[in-house]
């Protein structure tokens, strides 16, 4: 029997376990599409703002040992535009993330998508190199149970929280996002880092601070992944260093419903989507799983 | 296989050429990215300003690579004013590159778009017949036709110069002298760089005889990895999947000669 790749995230339901993460390749439906057709269960959209942002001058992203380092600075053509832009879409699972430092820019933003083929929200905060909103906001568990709150309320789709590590224990995030309602989460974002050129003894990116993405946060992310799943019953979508088929099967076993991809896109391009499949696919087929739901969570038997 | 570094690496300016009253071309060591493809791209970050894409420039010295940059807005002002001695910090190469027929080929270039095609020409197969057509506005904006001729000096080649103002070469458009020599001549292939209006003519020129044809384009950039998306153009990423296309896929362009993103995605009309 054909393994069945399809996965549940709660109310969510995709056929293939792999989407793209936000902040990555999201601004056009064109390559929306191209990614869907290439593998992916879904898409993310970057983080959309109520109004456009420019984001930080460059450099905004480099590699660097191990993974990259990026303050783009949530850089997006804001939520009705994008909204606009995504209105002709049937056919491709979009997940429309959305950043913003109070409750009522959600609902604004929520808004624009009436009439939308939205498939879930992904409420980013964890963005971890732009001030009053972001993890800024996942530090406050109060504003974070608000914001999930009014956009349940709002929101035809489900709601999903994107947590990351910052000074608040994220657990707490977790916590707040249930309690207003969340879906699911989404763990982890990428962790606050700088990188400094020792020749001229400068930061790398402009905005100094940014995100460590790539494989070496992927210890981080399966550990945070397991502790969630462990602590609460809510559906968690794994994201932090996915690279390969193993490494989505690692987030699995930890407890993730789902995964994301993001930097990997870099080293290996939007193939890595239908290597996934294939690799997945083969796991199933060697160790007789029928169904991906089978396997969440396994590393939790010992 | 070609090591590409997606971390700067930190390089001092060795040489400043005055090219016009408002190109300049920067000379540093760069063994890495002195033999790149014809087309390809590296990231310059001016350390303070910003990080560009900027075609890599050849140069007539071993183990050098080079940038040439017109000051046009605050980053290109940046790097046009740097000085010998100074740092810059490079990452790349990155982007395709052309594919160079066989035959009588033209190399039509306006201002820096000329980068890219001078490493073509240095790449030019002994049996090409190479046009090279450079446009620019007046006689002291016109650079790299002595460059050219030395690089061609073993192959057939021949340089058509035109300004805007006909005080140099001859009078008017690239396109124009063009549209006249694709009336005479047979060309097997063409390349070009240079403002998007100027490459859009010159791609529907090309498609409607049939000559294939290539163009470089430019699109806000970021990453130059292929995973911001900032320089998307339709369905493609123009730093991973260019920044060369074919003018096959350029004429089923929705956004080719017309529109580009800004900074924030939005798109906005050339």
């Amino acid at each position: 029997m054909t393994p069945d790749l399809s996965v549940s995230i709660g109310p969510i339901k995709f056929g293939r376990p792999a989407m793209l993460a936000s902040g990555i390749l999201g601004i056009s439906l064109e390559v929306f599409n191209r990614i869907y057709r290439s593998g992916a269960g879904a898409v993310v959209s970057k983080s959309l703002s109520k109004e456009p942002w420019d984001g930080y001058p460059n450099p905004t992203i480099v590699g660097i040992e191990g993974g990259y380092l990026n303050a783009v600075g949530l850089s997006n053509p804001g939520a009705p535009y994008f909204a606009n832009m995504i209105k002709p879409n049937k056919d491709v699972p979009i997940i429309v993330s959305l950043v913003g430092s109070i409750e009522d820019e959600f609902e604004f933003m929520v808004k624009q998508f009436e009439g939308c083929n939205v498939a879930a929200y992904e409420l980013n905060l964890s963005c971890p190199h732009v001030e009053k909103v972001g993890l800024e906001v996942g530090d406050d568990p109060k504003l974070v149970t608000k914001i999930v709150s009014r956009v349940k309320s709002v929101a035809k789709a489900p709601v999903i929280g994107k947590v990351g590590l910052g000074t608040t224990n994220y657990l707490d995030t977790v916590k707040a996002a249930i309690d207003g309602g969340a879906d699911a989460i989404t763990a982890i974002n990428t962790l606050r880092a700088m990188g400094i050129d020792i020749e001229t003894q400068r930061p790398i990116l402009s905005h100094k601070i940014g995100g460590l993405s790539g494989l070496a946060i992927k210890p981080v992310a399966v550990r945070c992944v397991y502790e969630i799943t462990s602590k609460f019953d809510i559906p968690v979508i794994g994201c932090g260093g996915v690279s390969t088929w193993e490494d989505a099967l690692e987030f699995i076993f930890a407890g993730a419903s789902a995964v994301q991809v993001g930097s990997a896109i870099g080293d290996g391009w939007i193939d890595i989507f239908g290597n996934i499949n294939d690799g997945i696919e083969n796991y199933m087929k060697k160790k007789g799983y029928i169904k991906i739901s089978e396997m969440v969570g396994l590393a939790k038997r010992f | 296989m070609q090591s590409v570094s997606n971390t700067p690496s930190i390089r001092t300016i060795e040489k400043v050429i005055d090219e016009t009253p408002t190109v300049r071309t920067i000379i540093i060591s760069d063994s890495n990215l002195e033999n790149v493809l014809p087309g390809q791209f590296a990231m310059v970050w001016i350390p303070g300003v910003n990080e560009l894409p900027m075609s890599i420039m050849i140069t007539e010295e071993k183990g050098k690579a080079a940038f040439t940059v017109r000051k046009r807005g605050v980053s290109s002002t940046a790097l046009y004013d740097l000085k010998v001695g100074q740092q810059i910090g490079v990452r790349g190469p990155y982007g395709n590159s052309f594919d160079i027929r066989d035959g009588k080929i033209a190399l039509i270039g306006g201002g820096t778009g000329l980068v890219p095609l001078m490493r073509l020409a240095k790449f030019a197969k002994p049996t090409n017949d190479i046009t090279i057509l450079m446009g620019s506005k007046s006689k002291d904006e016109v650079f790299f036709e002595s460059l050219a001729n030395r690089i061609l000096v073993d192959k057939k080649h021949q340089i058509i110069v035109t300004t805007e103002d006909g005080s140099y070469g001859e009078r008017g458009f690239v396109t124009d002298v063009l549209e006249n020599l694709v009336k005479g001549t047979k060309f097997d292939a063409i390349y070009t760089c240079g403002p998007e209006k100027m490459m859009h003519k010159i791609v529907q020129l090309a498609n409607s005889k049939g000559i294939f044809v290539q163009a470089s384009l430019e699109r806000m950039m970021k990453c130059a990895i292929g995973i911001c998306g900032s320089c998307c153009m339709d369905e493609v990423l123009v730093c991973h999947d260019g920044t060369i296309f074919d003018g096959k896929f350029l004429a089923n362009s929705q956004e080719f000669g017309h529109n580009h993103r800004a900074k924030s995605g939005i798109l906005e009309n050339y």
